[in-house]
């Protein structure tokens, strides 16, 4: 017998934790690791949801998810290989042409 | 017995996500992201969602993760150097990141005898299997959404190969 509050604070956690190392980490594929990172906070959400109000359609919608983030990362991945071959470089302090 | 589950794999969630805030090469950040996946599958498992938690450690931990990990290893990704930049985030980011925590738990915790409780074992809507209940509603009433899905992944496998050619 688990709280369900206690399913939503983990997700919290680890949540703040994805937005603290977006903000803190400087290589780009780290930074893109932590948003997956939120996004696994965010479905566990909708899992403990769904089991709480016992409907399927929050599992459906962290399947979808799923997909997604699997299409977001194999793009995202494939800019940031493009982006490297152009500046030699993954720091996103020196990716910064937009700035000046 | 769930609360010695819940607590073993959330603190090794916990752990995992903290030890890619605090490791400074990708590498390292990638296996621990890889730890917090698995350990997020058990839950969903002791949340009563068979078909999420192998579809969290067949596509999340072993397609996007082998995917990271192949990345990091062509480009050769070495340790990252603390800048400016991430000094300023770093006093910007860390309360802003703790005010977002103590607001959600302050929420999920004052509303926590409305949330209820689970239990292990139990199915989320007490008729089938998980995987015959997601499977029924999938092919049913959102099979529109199903087909559009597979357009995206289709549209995201030639952007994939498009933005990785050698000549841009």
């Amino acid at each position: 017998m688990v709280p369900i509050a206690y399913y939503l604070v983990l997700a919290a956690v680890l949540f703040c934790i994805g937005v603290a190392a977006f903000l803190f980490k400087r290589n780009i594929i780290t930074i893109f690791m932590s948003i997956e990172l939120m996004l696994n906070a965010v479905n566990l959400t909708f899992v403990a949801f769904a089991h709480q109000w016992h409907q399927i359609n929050g599992q459906i919608f962290v399947f979808f998810v799923m997909v997604v983030a699997a299409a977001e990362a194999a793009v995202g991945l494939a800019i940031i290989i493009a982006l490297f071959r152009v500046r030699q470089t993954l720091n996103v302090d020196q990716v910064n042409l937009l700035k000046n | 017995m769930q609360i010695a589950l819940f607590t073993i794999f959330g603190l090794l969630a916990v752990a995992g996500a903290l030890n890619l805030l605090l490791q400074r090469h990708p590498i390292n950040s990638a296996l621990s992201l890889v730890v917090v996946m698995m350990s997020l599958a058990v839950l969903y498992w002791s949340l009563g969602a068979e078909f999420l938690a192998a579809a969290q450690v067949i596509v999340y931990s072993g397609a996007i993760m082998v995917l990271f990990v192949f990345v990091i290893m062509l480009l050769n990704a070495g340790a990252e150097e603390h800048t400016r930049g991430s000094r300023v985030a770093a006093i910007v980011g860390f309360p802003g990141a703790a005010a977002i925590f103590c607001l959600l738990s302050f929420v999920f915790l004052s509303e926590r005898h409305r949330l209820g409780t689970t239990r292990l074992g139990d199915s989320v809507t007490g008729v089938g299997s998980n995987i015959s209940e997601i499977s029924h509603t999938l092919f049913t009433s959102l099979l529109l959404p199903f087909e559009v899905t597979s357009i995206l992944i289709l549209v995201a496998i030639l952007g994939a190969v498009v933005l990785a050619r050698k000549e841009l």
